[in-house]
């Protein structure tokens, strides 16, 4: 079993790579509005496979939704919904 | 298709010096959708080569990747375009928060070239009824751009 902690970081790591965003991948809140934070639907895709390929998962297409990647912790209760944690 | 749009009640009585009051008040539902949406060509050429097939796979359909892939020098502009359809296809339809596959949204290509929106699965089913659903595209230097315009179908005002 993955801990929240670990699991943060490793969302945190693909946010940093594939995210765009316009501040500090790794020192952003789990709370934090990642849109505001400047994600693009296009770079949400690219955290969507990313994620995709560090888990070993598929996102379902009722998860392929704007509030799935809002936050590091709507991403990580969908990666512990798809039992990725 | 501007041409086939009309003017509702609510803006003919706006440009009315003297509004007929009967009328009718203004709809919830709006006649007219829009969305928009604009994509770095060179964005999309990153994640074609970050996420190799997976890319194309997960969001296009075999058509779309068929209309895309060749010649490979423009793949990138065309997988742009079809993404920034989408993108505006699911604000003008207001699918964002729905969990729509993007390949139900599909960029169908005429022999002509022109390009027009299919929906299918789940995104078929949400959207209403429309009369028409206008897609246009474009590109310059390493920038697409999309703009989706629906008019709702006929019925009561």
């Amino acid at each position: 079993m993955t801990d929240t902690a670990t699991l943060d970081a490793r969302i945190r790591t693909v946010l940093h790579d594939h995210g765009r965003l316009n501040q500090d991948a790794q020192a952003i809140t789990p709370e934090a509005d990642l849109y505001q934070a400047g994600l693009t639907s296009h770079a949400s895709v690219n955290v969507m496979l990313a994620l995709e390929g560090q888990f070993d998962i598929e996102f379902p297409d009722q998860m392929l939704n704007r509030s799935v990647f809002s936050s590091v912790q709507a991403i990580r209760a969908a990666l512990q919904e798809l039992g990725a944690a | 298709m501007i041409g086939r749009f009309e003017i509702t009640p609510t803006i003919a009585s706006a440009m009315c010096p003297q509004p007929d009051a009967s009328l009718a008040p203004a709809r919830a539902t709006p006649r007219v959708r829009s969305g928009i949406d604009i994509v770095q060509v060179s964005r999309i050429d990153e994640s074609l080569k970050s996420f190799g097939g997976r890319f194309a796979r997960r969001l296009f359909t075999e058509r779309e990747q068929a209309d895309s892939d060749l010649p490979s020098a423009l793949a990138p502009r065309r997988y742009a375009l079809r993404f920034a359809a989408k993108e505006a296809a699911l604000k003008a339809f207001d699918l964002a928060h729905a969990g729509i596959n993007w390949r139900d949204i599909e960029v169908v290509q005429a022999e002509g070239g022109a390009c027009a929106l299919r929906l299918h699965g789940k995104a078929a089913q949400r959207v209403e009824p429309l009369a028409d659903i206008s897609l246009s595209l474009a590109h310059d230097g390493d920038y697409a751009i999309a703009v989706v315009l629906a008019t709702r179908a006929g019925g009561p005002h």
